[in-house]
């Protein structure tokens, strides 16, 4: 495990709370995500992991809580900004559980959209674009070339000039992990990257976060229903049920931790005290 | 669906027809100068439900046949890329193939034997259409964002120009950038606002802007002359050489600089290639933003806003820029109809233009620029070329309008040409 | 004084008619999330159909003024009725599955049609009417100004707040009312449990045309003339109505209508006449801008 004093954490999370009215999604959530490290969230249906995601993504305000950033570049409250700035400044990319692909472009135009703001400055905001200016020229090159990378990392390059919408579901997947890396991001957040792929898909698709928590500067948060991939490539867990955190730890801890046994699978009934 | 359920069908279309026309076309009011007169017309209830059953009936057959001959669904995940259907190949030969040769028809049909002054003239309208559903296609087409109150940006254009000939006395080529300018403020203040609204709720708002845009043209008297509009509006010169038969002294008459008899024709084949110039201008426009980034965030941004969100894009700069860029192009277009006219009011800038501009653009087929050509000079030609029928022009329009979106809510020759492909990039060997 | 207690019972009027418009819009709303931009030229067909029901009545010699109205009405709700139907099945049943946009530009293109329709069938010219109900009772009378609330008045805001009752009554308590409440909320769910929702959509569209005859009829009584474009101007209007209440809401509706009656009464009286419209259209914008919801709505929040 690693030392964690002494490193700053990419992603603090402080007494995070989400009410909706009178329901509290989440219920004063503290936790770090440190950098180079893949962090899971995990937890029964219902449990607050998806609006901890929407919370640090800016799609909601969080009610109470702080949540800091630290990237290169420097920190950032992330409970404060636009969802726009969150990815352009704070450089937190995400994935959606439902995928969100643009679906009539091709996948390498996918890849050069998430590529926008850099483009834009390259550009001149539009005007020197417009008159075929060299700047610009060389700054699109080499966003094709980190596409190209991605495509490649990502098993994608036949199907570079396909539309996004007709690749099959596996690979629909794997354009929203590319697509998300090519913004170059201090962390990828992965909302449930497995839910709907076979096992062998699965399995391939656990390279992929190893791969940029090794080769990238880029720390990974996941939530995921899918134990084995949990298991394998986190190598932080962190446990919520009915919004409160539970548990948080390496998997070898988590996975004998009494309190998240019981969240998953139940107090034992009186008759089946002796079996369990 | 076997022929006798299709026959009852049919007929319980057609009675359905016969009530729905009993009221309106059965009877007619007849303006007696007093009380309203009453005539009755039944055999037009018979004809309207005549034409239901065989309508009726035809629809049922054809849909029919073409489910029969569907035949078994495509598995859903096929490792071969999807076919595009015939339309959208259909789409992406006219604009690669039409498009090019509508062009040099265009450029050379002023000089056809043909060509008098009236045909001249219908060209230039058709271009105006052409130029506004182009214009409007940066913003419905490309971004997504559904504008009823395009024809504000028309009217801005026109009485900035009219305004400006008549205060100060601009000339067309003066005026037609600073056109373009209060066009592109006057929608980025709009825009503004009401860009974060959802997309049926934005419609709404800019038909209501329209609305209001026009209501002030025709009542704020004090500038805009209401209802009896400003004529005198100064005329284009070619250059500074005014296109007149009796040219003031010193100045050379247009005819004169080039040693013509004076033809009145003159002026009307400059504005034709004024318009014509403009309307490639916004097309050319249109080709290259798409390539740039803000061009394909629009895109991205009609595909997905969230996602769009989750890039790092901002969604209201970018719309903004897309309404803003549509605007001065409307507010061009608008300076070029005051200049040819001499003569504006509000009449021309109501809500149905709005309408048939949008029309344009959606039955031409988003992002097809072929198809707005077509439909621009369907909508512009056909009443001209068959007297009766242009009674009936807005009635088949709206017809139209709930036919396409039933059969091929795009637009008929819409497709998507992508803006960049992997194929045609060598890799210039500077990975990340 | 006088003059504002008049202003006030005409606003109400007023308020009363676009009520009964706008509730139309706000079910359709509510119960497919499509602005049914058709449904003013529905009014308007409703106010036409009104207009002829009385010249056939006065043809065949039938005068007298209950049985007339009793008569014009039913016929007027039945037929406009049947025009809100095939108008949903042809411009919005085929479009249940496509984009968002695409039932608001088939609506756009069915309100040009019928607009057209009429007109060609008709005659642009307008349509005038013989005052049928006359007088009123004398409120109070001032030195300048008398206050009058004609009979006709009473009959539309009776009615229509009957007709209101009506509806509420409809939508809490009856099977019908629960079938459409059960598809504002989740179409698929309603439809697995056994709801008709394609008849429940084709009546909430047949009540709402209902409605919008009654209104026409009412306008036909109280201005004396109608034209073929009567329904855009009130459409949009009734339409700020809907949101200015909440769209969804029933309630909102009605008190949209009223709001929207009262505020274009007294800006024709106390500012000009000429810009009424843009204190209606303005209203629009300003609530959609700052407070989509409307007064009585409910906020939507989107699932990512």
């Amino acid at each position: 495990m690693s030392d964690r004093g002494s490193v700053t954490p990419l992603l603090r999370v402080e007494h995070l709370t989400m009410r909706f009215g009178g329901l509290v999604a989440v219920n004063d959530v503290s936790f770090d995500a440190m950098p180079h490290e893949i962090t899971a969230i995990i937890g029964p249906n219902g449990a607050g992991k998806t609006t901890v995601f929407n919370c640090l993504a800016g799609f909601y305000r969080p009610t109470v809580g702080r949540l800091l950033l630290t990237n290169a570049a420097g920190e950032f409250q992330l409970e404060r900004m636009y969802g726009n700035e969150i990815a352009g400044k704070a450089r937190v990319a995400r994935t959606f559980q439902n995928i969100r692909l643009f679906p009539k472009m091709t996948v390498l135009e996918n890849l050069i959209v998430a590529q926008h703001n850099k483009l834009m400055r390259a550009s001149g905001y539009t005007f020197l674009g417009l008159f075929g200016w060299k700047g610009y020229r060389k700054a699109e090159a080499e966003a094709v070339d980190l596409a190209r990378y991605w495509l490649e990392q990502t098993n994608l390059t036949e199907v570079a000039d396909e539309q996004a919408g007709s690749l099959p579901y596996g690979g629909q997947r794997r354009l929203e992990i590319a697509r998300a890396m090519c913004t170059e991001p201090a962390l990828l957040c992965l909302d449930e990257p497995a839910a709907g792929l076979n096992p062998r898909e699965s399995a391939d698709l656990n390279r992929l976060p190893r791969f940029i928590r090794d080769k990238h500067d880029c720390g990974v948060l996941l939530i995921e229903h899918d134990m084995s991939v949990v298991m394998q490539i986190s190598d932080h867990i962190i446990v919520l049920d009915y919004g409160r955190k539970i548990a948080d730890g390496t998997p070898e801890e988590i996975r004998n931790d009494p309190a998240v046994i019981r969240a998953y699978l139940g107090e034992p009934d009186a008759d089946e005290a002796g079996a369990a | 669906m076997t022929l006798a359920e299709r026959l009852r069908d049919a007929v319980m279309a057609a009675v359905v027809g016969a009530l729905l026309a009993l009221p309106l076309l059965g009877f007619e009011t007849v303006d007696t100068g007093g009380p309203l007169g009453i005539r009755t017309r039944f055999d037009w209830i018979a004809y309207a439900a005549g034409i239901v059953f065989v309508g009726r009936l035809v629809l049922l057959g054809f849909l029919d046949w073409y489910r029969s001959r569907q035949g078994r669904p495509e598995p859903l995940q096929s490792s071969a890329p999807a076919r595009r259907d015939v339309l959208t190949r259909l789409g992406s030969k006219a604009d690669k193939y039409l498009m090019p040769a509508l062009i040099a028809f265009a450029i050379i049909m002023p000089m056809l034997p043909f060509a008098n002054r009236t045909v001249v003239d219908l060209g230039t309208v058709v271009l105006i259409y052409v130029m506004l559903g182009w214009g409007l296609n940066i913003v419905v087409g490309l971004a997504g964002l559904l504008d009823l109150g395009y024809v504000a940006f028309y009217a801005v254009g026109a009485y900035s120009y009219a305004l400006l000939s008549l205060h100060f006395g601009f000339g067309f080529w003066e005026s037609l950038p600073l056109a373009g300018l209060f066009a592109a403020t006057f929608g980025m203040i709009l825009g503004f606002p009401v860009l974060r609204l959802r997309g049926d709720y934005l419609a709404i708002v800019t038909l209501g802007f329209g609305e209001i845009i026009r209501i002030v043209l025709l009542n704020w008297t004090e500038v805009t002359r209401g209802s009896n509009g400003i004529s005198g509006i100064q005329r284009p010169s070619f250059f500074g050489f005014p296109f007149s038969a009796d040219p003031p002294d010193g100045t050379t008459a247009f005819h004169q600089l080039f040693g013509l008899e004076y033809a009145s024709i003159h002026r009307i084949i400059f504005l034709y290639y004024v318009i014509l110039v403009l309307a490639l201008i916004t097309n050319f426009f249109t080709m290259r933003i798409r390539k740039l980034p803000v061009g394909r965030a629009w895109e991205a941004l009609r595909e997905d806003e969230i996602a769009c969100k989750a890039l790092g894009i901002n969604p209201t700069n970018t719309k903004l820029t897309a309404f803003a860029i549509g605007a001065m192009f409307g507010g061009f277009a608008g300076a070029f109809f005051a200049t040819r006219q001499g003569f504006i009011s509000p009449e021309s800038f109501s809500f149905i233009e709005s309408a048939v501009i949008l029309a344009i653009v959606v039955l031409g087929g988003m992002g097809s620029q072929a198809g707005i050509v077509l439909a621009a000079a369907f909508l512009t030609l056909l009443p001209e070329v068959a007297r009766e029928f242009s009674l009936f022009r807005m009635l088949t329009f709206g017809a139209a309008m709930v036919l396409i979106m039933i059969w091929r809510p795009q637009g008929l020759l819409a497709h998507r040409e992508p803006t960049i492909r992997l194929a045609e990039r060598p890799q210039t060997g500077g990975a990340a | 004084m006088e003059y504002f207690l008049q202003q006030l019972i005409n606003g109400v009027t007023l308020g009363a008619v676009y009520a009964l418009i706008a509730i139309g819009y706000t079910m359709v709303y509510g119960i497919i999330g499509m602005i049914n931009f058709a449904h003013g030229e529905i009014y308007m067909i409703g106010a036409f159909i009104a207009v002829i029901s009385f010249s056939v009545l006065g043809l065949v010699g039938l005068t007298w003024v209950p049985l007339a109205l009793l008569i014009v009405l039913i016929v007027s709700m039945l037929l406009t009725g049947l025009y809100g139907w095939t108008v949903e099945r042809i411009a919005y049943r085929p479009l249940r599955g496509s984009f968002r946009l695409a039932p608001l530009i088939s609506a756009i293109g069915m309100s040009i049609f019928l607009q057209n329709y009429v007109q060609i069938a008709q005659g642009a010219r307008i349509k005038p009417l013989q005052p049928m109900i006359r007088g009123g009772i004398e409120l109070m009378s001032g030195e300048t100004f008398s206050v009058t609330l004609s009979y006709l008045q009473i009959i539309i805001i009776v009615l229509t707040v009957l007709l209101m009752a009506a509806f509420s009554w409809l939508i809490a308590s009856t099977s019908l009312g629960r079938a459409q409440r059960a598809c504002e909320q989740d179409r698929t769910m309603a439809a697995l449990l056994g709801v008709n929702v394609d008849r429940t959509i084709s009546l909430t569209f047949v009540l709402g045309a209902f409605l919008a005859a009654v209104a026409g009829l009412m306008t036909t009584l109280y201005y004396g003339v109608v034209d073929f474009y009567i329904g855009f101007l009130a459409g949009l209007k009734a339409f700020t109505a809907a949101v200015l209440g909440g769209i969804g809401s029933l309630p909102g509706a009605m008190l949209g209508g009223l709001l929207i009656g009262l505020i274009e009464a007294f800006w024709a009286a106390y500012f000009s006449s000429e810009y009424k419209d843009v204190a209606a259209f303005s209203i629009l914008v300003i609530v959609l801008i700052f407070r989509p919801t409307g007064l009585l709505g409910r906020p939507e929040v989107e699932k990512v």
